[in-house]
């Protein structure tokens, strides 16, 4: 067989013509390409399900849809854009930067990179097929609390339950490759604590993904259990409780919203020191962080159940871990601010998204601070309040993390600079319509609507009405970004391999061509 | 791992008896050592809720609605089940205690609620709970209401041979 | 610290469309306080931390030549602000866990009501007295669909709301029929999951009499949004004599049970209930929308088959969304119901003509040969 070391570009190997490149890639470049593109597809068809909804809510009165589609529309967009959006971006994102981060040629499991990959589109493609059979698509939340979703729900709940197992697993053995490549490919001098945070970010994510898909894959299979072999995991009549489902679904729920948030810590990390041209502040406590949240996260799931009534110790001990968590994310947000103190900051578009990351992302924190408070919840929970927290730390959080990392990696990618006067437009257009999109909730869930409604009284219908405007825009902003994007690949100014001023020392990406080559480091680099 | 997964369901349910969590002790009970060697007695109110889930078509309902009961003592609360349909059915009462972490101190010597009850068609009955509330019920609470459902597990339940007589 | 929850607890009484009601029951006020103590902490830590940033943004443009230090840690400072952000959870435990204790009060009530949530409306029951009643939404269908203007309370108001005496306690215990309903009064801040097979104590006093108006928070269904609660608290009196009325009207309800009716009386009934209970899914003109909820109107059930008719009412069809009518309704409002839909639209000239009486009903639940 041929050699291991080879020093120059496969010009006359290089990857497969057509489809079967696509589909048959075992390179980590093609495979981050392929979950990128899916979720930014994912998030156009969760979006447009968002466009539905908020059409209906614009006025008070059912005007456009019906409730029983209504809460397919509710229910689907949350899955897609959590499972479908969220999740699979960062795993792209991962696909394309960690190999090159750490000095690794490719991930360590690459035809498990590609199984892990294709299991998605035909996941998603179940899960979506479920909205035009007779019966209609999962209706009953993202959350699928027992037993609206056991014995009342429509016969497409097995399609649904069959669609997650394949999306866990899909997340189960992309994990197992991105904690494998991490541990075992690292160029040399590349101690743990000398990794990149947004390798330590994902190194994080990928254990707690681990531990909890199970968990998920366990509950929908209880659901599949009760639901079609007679069991009753989640009903009273043969013993069983539908707050166990609560439990369990939670158990897996929260550990899964900082699987969503620790790899865009990682990314805004890199940005802001990238654009401050200062490394960043406190990196160990950086790295503790993410772990003590990660590790926090496992005992704080009955938060979202707080109303089901548990015993005052239980809620209490919730309320303390809870609070908890505000300490290492704080500690987060201060060391940012404290990167950007006395730095020297430019504002390209990869840096204007990471500032609104922080300033909205600690938003959310606030809210969902409030929410940790046990008395109070008793008037937020199910309310817009909770839809606004979350909509604050997933959109400007995760999402924002997301861009952020498209655009400061872009140039890397496609070896063209995108165009700055677009992308701040993006930028700008976005930050205004989701601030108009998600600030009001705040205000209509305190005053009293609750979530998953088709239809609410009149005192909430002019935030109602403000709120969809809002996410029009949002959602035709995002058309922008899509044009930006296929305009980066297509042309552009050249990119340096640095791309941006003093990048080089910053990570092994900059060190590569832009485009890197189609195997990059195939000849560990040293690291100092 | 799989033995672990399998063994969880006792260990819930041992889990659950032992802390009375979510009101629910499915089995008879009696007071510990302790709990027979304290001497105070208190007076608190003892409510019984009957509740038909679904679409559970027989009639159920308590003799009384509350007694006023004594700690320490033995008490009988008589309850009527009437199968009004044309088959034998077979029901499920499920009970549950507020608040939960009374559930405890709730004990039932003997209860319907211990097994299936079969009813042929037609057929009515009248069942007993007998309880005792343990002396160690905490001050704080000063009523415990005890909720049945009875649940329709005519389908659930396999043929007759299995099934609990009364 | 006081003053400004004193100052913000003054200009937020109003009902306010941007925040949570203060309430009428001390609970509800201790925990809008909390709510505001709480939000002004996170308003305080804010300003600083935002200001800080904004500041660093403005100060250290790179275009305005600012050169970058090179420090990136301070050990004294990553401690210092690690406990003192410590120090500010401890700040806001200490109210919270106070006002939880006080909102947690298992004492015995003095009234106790038992609350089921089903799909969708609620039943209440006053354990003491005996006595229940179902309420519904009361919203017409023409407000919802826009045929006609909306009211002030629309989507706010029931049939029957639950009336409670002023200055009592009251104890509720809340269960759920289905699935998992969730009661929610902002007014009381009382808020508990209505779970089928469990019971979950709630308590409250209210001081001064008024209407309170509260909604469904869990998913449970297609009228979700549909299924709110209304809480009327008045005086003792007042309260008396609603139950003394309720009582009465069991009785009454027992009676109309036996007395004859005609067919005119059954259809006026039952076209009444079904304006309000089935109108929703099978359309007031009677077609539905099949194949979920099958027309009415044609059908050869109503038109053939009382028998198949009455068993459908009483006990739902199972795995669909019709649920058993028989157990919350009345054999009257069955009875009305069936006649009416027998006899409405095309179905009175094409079918059998067969009417179902109140008698009918309760021999079905006794299963004597109709």
């Amino acid at each position: 067989m041929s050699t291991v070391v080879e020093t120059h570009d496969h010009g006359h190997h290089g990857p497969a013509k057509g489809l079967s490149r696509w589909l048959f890639t075992t390179n980590h470049k093609d495979i981050g390409t392929l979950y990128l593109w899916f979720s930014f597809i994912m998030l156009f068809i969760g979006g447009a399900m968002a466009m539905v909804i908020r059409a209906e809510l614009f006025q008070p009165g059912l005007q456009i849809v019906q409730p029983e589609f209504f809460n397919q529309m509710t229910t689907n967009h949350g899955l897609i854009m959590v499972f479908g959006v969220i999740m699979p971006a960062f795993v792209g994102l991962a696909n394309w930067m960690l190999p090159m981060q750490i000095g690794a040629p490719d991930m360590a499991l690459p035809r498990l990179n590609n199984l892990s990959f294709w299991l998605l589109p035909m996941a998603f493609g179940i899960l979506l097929s479920t909205l035009f059979m007779p019966e209609g698509g999962p209706n009953f939340g993202w959350t699928f609390y027992a037993p609206l979703s056991t014995t009342y729900a429509p016969n497409t709940v097995n399609f649904f339950i069959f669609s997650v197992h394949v999306m866990g697993v899909s997340s189960i053995l992309g994990s197992i490759n991105i904690i494998t490549t991490i541990f075992n490919m690292r160029a040399p001098g590349m101690t743990l604590m000398k990794m990149p945070l947004f390798v330590w970010s994902w190194l994080i994510t990928a254990y707690l993904l681990i531990a909890v898909m199970p968990v998920l894959a366990g509950v929908v299979t209880m659901m599949l259990m009760d639901i079609n072999f007679g069991t009753s995991f989640f009903n009273a009549a043969g013993g069983g409780d539908p707050v166990l489902f609560q439990h369990v679904f939670w158990f897996f729920g929260h550990p899964e919203v900082y699987i969503m948030i620790l790899p865009a810590f990682g990314i805004v990390s890199h940005i802001i020191e990238t654009f401050s041209r200062k490394p960043i502040f406190g990196y160990s406590s950086m790295v503790y962080a993410m772990a003590s949240i990660a590790i926090l996260s496992f005992v704080v799931w009955a938060h979202h159940m707080f109303t089901v009534g548990m015993p005052l110790a239980g809620e209490l001990f919730f309320m303390y871990s809870t609070m908890l968590i505000a300490i290492p994310t704080g500690v987060k947000v201060f060391n940012w601010v404290a990167t950007m103190f006395r730095g020297s900051i430019t504002f390209e578009t990869p840096m204007l998204f990471s500032i609104a990351f922080v300033a909205l992302f600690t938003i959310g924190g606030f809210s969902g601070l409030m929410l940790a408070i046990v008395p109070a919840d008793f008037q937020y929970h199910d309310t817009y309040f909770v839809v606004a927290h979350f909509h604050y730390v997933l959109v400007p959080g995760a999402l924002f993390g997301i861009i952020a990392g498209a655009y400061y990696w872009l140039p890397k990618w496609t070896g063209n600079m995108y165009d700055e006067t677009l992308g701040k437009l993006h930028f700008w257009l976005t930050f205004i319509s989701v601030n108009v999109t998600f600030f009001p909730m705040h205000f209509v869930g305190l005053a009293g609507m609750p979530r998953r409604y088709p239809d609410y009284a009149l005192q909430f219908a002019d935030f109602n009405a403000l709120i969809s405007v809002g996410a029009f825009m949002f959602g035709l902003t995002q058309l922008l970004f899509l044009f930006i994007v296929i305009k980066t690949i297509r042309s552009g100014k050249q990119a340096k391999p640095e791309v941006w001023e003093g990048a080089g020392e910053l990570g092994l990406e900059w060190t590569l061509s832009s485009p890197p080559p189609y195997h990059s480091f195939t000849v560990q680099p040293q690291v100092k | 791992m799989f033995a672990f997964g399998w063994l969880l369901v006792p260990m819930y349910d041992v889990f659950c008896e032992i802390t009375g969590l979510n009101g629910k002790v499915t089995g008879p009970s009696s007071l510990s050592k302790e709990s027979l060697a304290i001497t105070e007695q208190r007076e608190l109110l003892v409510q019984f809720m009957t509740h038909n889930n679904e679409s559970m078509p027989w009639k159920f309902d308590s003799e009384k609605s509350q007694m006023r009961v004594i700690t320490g003592n033995q008490y009988e609360a008589n309850f009527v089940f009437y199968n009004p349909t044309n088959n034998e059915m077979v029901g499920q009462v499920i009970p549950s205690v507020s608040p939960g972490r009374g559930a405890e101190y709730f004990h039932k010597t003997e209860c319907f609620c211990f097994e299936r009850q079969v009813l042929a068609a037609g057929e009515s009955i009248e069942l007993p709970v007998r309880f005792i509330v343990d002396p160690a019920l905490p001050k704080e609470i000063g009523s415990l209401s005890l909720g049945y459902t009875l649940f329709d597990i005519t389908d659930r339940v396999q043929p007759k041979e299995e099934l609990a007589k009364l | 610290m006081v003053m400004p929850v004193m100052f913000s607890s003054h200009v937020f009484s109003e009902d306010s469309d941007y925040n949570m009601k203060v309430g009428v029951t001390e609970v509800s006020q201790s925990i809008f306080e909390l709510h505001m103590l709480i939000f002004w902490i996170c308003v305080g830590i804010g300003v600083i931390v935002f200001s800080i940033m904004f500041w660093s943004l403005f100060k250290y443009r790179k275009s305005k030549g600012a050169v970058a230090a090179d420090f990136d840690d301070n050990f004294w400072l990553e401690i210092g602000w690690t406990v003192a952000a410590t120090l500010v959870l401890v700040w806001m435990a200490v109210p919270s866990t106070q006002v939880m204790v006080k909102a947690y009060d298992d004492a015995e009530g003095e009234i106790n009501i038992l609350i089921t949530g089903h799909q969708w409306k609620w039943h209440y029951e006053y354990l003491e007295d005996e006595v229940g009643f179902f309420s519904n939404l009361s919203t017409s269908q023409e407000q919802i669909n826009g045929e006609v203007p909306k009211g002030e309370f629309y989507l706010r108001e029931v049939d029957e709301p639950l009336v409670i005496p002023t200055n009592t306690r009251i104890r509720f215990l809340i269960t759920g029929n289905d699935v998992i309903h969730s009661w929610w009064v902002p007014d009381f801040a009382v808020k508990q999951d209505a779970i089928p097979g469990f019971i979950n104590t709630a308590w409250t006093n209210v001081p001064e009499p008024g209407i309170f108006r509260g909604a469904c928070t869990e998913l449970c269904g297609i009228k979700h949004a549909f299924m709110p609660v209304v809480v009327r608290a008045v005086e003792r009196e007042e309260f008396d004599a609603f139950i003394a009325t309720k009582v009465a009207l069991a009785e009454e309800e027992r009676m109309l049970t036996s007395k004859v009716w005609t067919k005119e009386e059954l259809m006026e009934r039952g076209e009444g209930f079904y304006a309000t209970n089935c109108s929703a899914c099978h359309q007031i003109n009677g077609k539905g929308i099949p194949p979920v909820f099958p027309a009415l109107d044609g059908s050869q059930i109503a038109m053939f088959d009382s028998k198949r008719h009455i068993e459908i009412l009483m006990e739902g069809v199972q795995g669909s969304a019709m649920a058993a009518f028989g157990d919350s309704y009345s054999e009257v409002d069955i009875a009305s119901v069936i006649t009416y839909t027998r006899q409405a639209w095309s179905n009175g000239e094409n079918g059998d003509g067969v009417i179902v009486t109140p008698q009918d009903i309760v021999a079905y639940k006794n299963r004597i040969d109709l």
